[in-house]
């Protein structure tokens, strides 16, 4: 029986030959990565060695990756504290791949990892991150776990139970308008299957526009595809992505990558045609309370953000400062930029883009998860409401209950913060 | 006999249950003071200890969407609360069973706060209204590591195989 790509990956994953969905596998891990909640995985790790009377080791820690970006630099003395353990923690298992707070290579990371050459085609990633299924976007089955699973992963080297998931299969059809893009496309689909469509499931992409997309749209499909619940959403690699690893994250020799079998099993097909798409909001406080552009056109924005690991991107920023070159943002709001890594900070500084942003009256802030999850700098006043790049709006989420967030493209967020107002971009364009 | 002690709507986020800005916390035995901490109402009857070992919270569709937070099992396993949703979100599934949470899927369950519920087998009875429904059975992978005792002593037991065994892991 023909297999899907995430059946294919976990077989070989697993060494078997052939499963199918529903099957429960302990797939060996290629690539585990965690944050500054490697804080948390450290102390269930070394619970799982108490009373063994074994020295606490990391299966291989080559294949271990940490990256500090949710609150970088430290907003208290207690993450401050958490991230000073994990270094000592780093430099003590000798963690190869551990991204500081740094101006070099710091950054977001689930940008951090593509742009490092260290997701290839074919592999098994877990994160302790629920956005793990970014990674997808280079052809890899990459998935989210928790901190006490993450500690048995670096003991054990695999997944304990990892179950099958059966695929629903996306096909993507038509070219994008202008000012109409990835995120449309997936706030479109969230918006279409419900934020728990593709629960216990992974989403595969398909279709003409996601071949012509490049490996930073596809990122951004991938990254949302939790939103709508699922496991993992996942692009079969093709020759962009040995593009993108070639010349963007310096890796030599990519591996073949991994197709579907033309037979396999799919448990849904959803089709969508995005030459009508029009720009997609999605509005408090669900995910899937997606409306195209025109029904909140004109609604009160107190704070526009740009950036995450959905949005922060170079050519999310070059959109953002190509609408925003010459003109200002409106004295109504205010707007915070956080490029999804230094490198993409670095780029974007080498382009001008900075530049055009700051001129306009954007606040451009360092590299990391920024005000997305409300824990660091950028949170709501009461009652206000925010339009953002970013992946969630669940009440409370850039750090105030009473706060209310939409999201949107960096064209949309771009076009709104001249107004102040959530504004179509295709305005007089 | 358990008591229905709050009811929660449709598609609580991990943001709801335990909010980004108390992550830096992150030790089981600190979590529990901030669950549910910008629900007022909830918040309150947990701090102000109303609310006793065994309670049950009743959830509805797709509790726990969003983070792999792990500390949104932690905070509610603290309170030592039995949690009765409609359907779950995989992570937050997953770090329940990890973690031991009292957890039970019952698809289309209805309570309202102060009603009687008791798990008998397979299934979740309503006393109150004399309603019953059929509990979703863990997934065969998952039951292993609840036998175990939760994922810490699942890894444990499986390291001492892997030593004794060292050329698979079957
Ligand atoms: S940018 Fe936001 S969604 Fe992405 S990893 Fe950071 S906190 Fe999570």
């Amino acid at each position: 029986m023909g297999m899907t790509v995430v059946e294919k990956i976990l077989a070989r994953a697993s060494g078997q030959t052939s499963v199918k969905a529903g099957d429960v596998l302990e797939p060996r891990v290629d690539l585990a990565m965690s944050h500054e909640n490697a804080a948390l995985v450290i102390n269930q790790f070394l619970e799982i060695y108490k009373e063994t009377g074994k020295d606490a080791r990391v299966w291989d820690p080559s294949r271990v990756a940490i990256v500090f970006d949710h609150r970088v630099p430290a907003e208290s003395a207690k993450t401050a504290t958490n991230q000073k353990k994990v270094r000592e923690f780093v430099a003590r298992h000798m963690i190869s791949k551990f991204h500081d707070i740094r101006g070099d290579r710091g950054g977001i990371c689930h940008q951090v990892l593509p742009e490092s050459g260290y997701v290839l085609p074919g592999a098994v990633v877990v994160g302790t991150d629920s956005h793990t299924t970014s990674h997808g976007a280079l052809g890899a089955f990459a998935f989210g776990i928790g901190a006490t699973e993450m500690a048995s992963v670096w003991t054990l080297g695999f997944a304990v139970n990892v179950e099958v998931p059966a695929t629903i299969k996306v096909e993507v059809t038509g070219e994008f308008a202008p000012m109409v893009g990835p995120k449309d496309l997936i706030l479109h689909l969230i918006g279409t299957i419900s934020a728990q469509g593709a629960n216990f499931r992974a989403i595969e992409f398909h279709g003409e526009t996601i071949r012509r997309m490049p490996t930073s749209g596809r990122l951004v499909i991938c990254n949302m595809s939790v939103e709508a619940g699922a496991t993992a959403g996942i692009v079969p690699a093709d020759d962009e992505t040995l593009r993108y690893l070639r010349e963007e994250a310096g890796v030599a020799n990519p591996p073949a990558p991994v197709q579907p079998d033309p037979d396999a099993t799919y448990v849904q097909v959803v089709k969508i045609d995005v030459s009508t798409l029009t720009p997609q909001i999605a509005c408090p406080h669900t995910v899937d309370n997606v409306k195209p552009i025109a029904e909140v056109v004109g609604t009160k924005v107190h704070q526009i953000v740009i950036g995450s690991c959905t949005n922060g991107r170079l050519d999310d920023i070059a959109a953002a400062a190509g609408i925003l070159r010459g003109k200002k943002v409106s004295e109504n709001t205010r707007m915070l930029v956080f490029p999804a890594s230094s490198r993409v900070y670095q780029r974007a500084l080498d382009a001008g883009y900075i530049t055009d942003l700051v001129k306009a009256g954007a606040v451009v802030m360092n590299p990391g998860c920024g005000p997305c999850l409300g824990v660091h700098e950028g949170a709501l006043g009461d009652g206000e409401t925010a339009l953002s790049t970013t992946n969630r709006n669940f009440k409370g989420r850039m750090g105030n209950p009473t706060g209310a967030v939409y999201l949107c493209s960096p064209a949309v967020a771009a076009a709104s913060a001249v107004e102040g107002v959530i504004t179509d971009p295709r305005k007089g364009a | 006999m358990a008591k229905v002690v709050y009811t929660i709507e449709n598609d609580i986020s991990t943001d709801v249950i335990y909010p980004g800005r108390f992550m830096a916390t992150v030790l089981p035995s600190e979590t529990p003071a901030f669950a549910f901490a910008d629900d007022a109402t909830f918040n309150g009857m947990l701090k102000a200890k109303q609310v006793p070992p065994g309670s049950v919270l009743v959830a509805g569709e797709n509790f726990g969407c969003g983070s792999s937070r792990e500390q949104a099992v932690s905070t509610l396993k603290g309170h030592e609360l039995l949690i009765i949703a409609r359907s779950v979100a995989r992570i937050f599934m997953q770090n329940a069973v990890n973690l031991g949470l009292n957890l039970v899927v019952a698809p289309g369950f209805e309570a309202a706060q102060g009603d009687e519920v008791e798990v008998r087998g397979e299934e979740v009875v309503n006393v109150t209204t004399g309603k019953k429904f059929p509990i979703e059975k863990l997934p065969r992978a998952r039951q292993a590591i609840v036998d175990a005792g939760g994922l810490i002593a699942y890894t444990r037991k499986r390291m001492a195989e892997q030593a004794s065994a060292p050329a698979g892991r079957g």
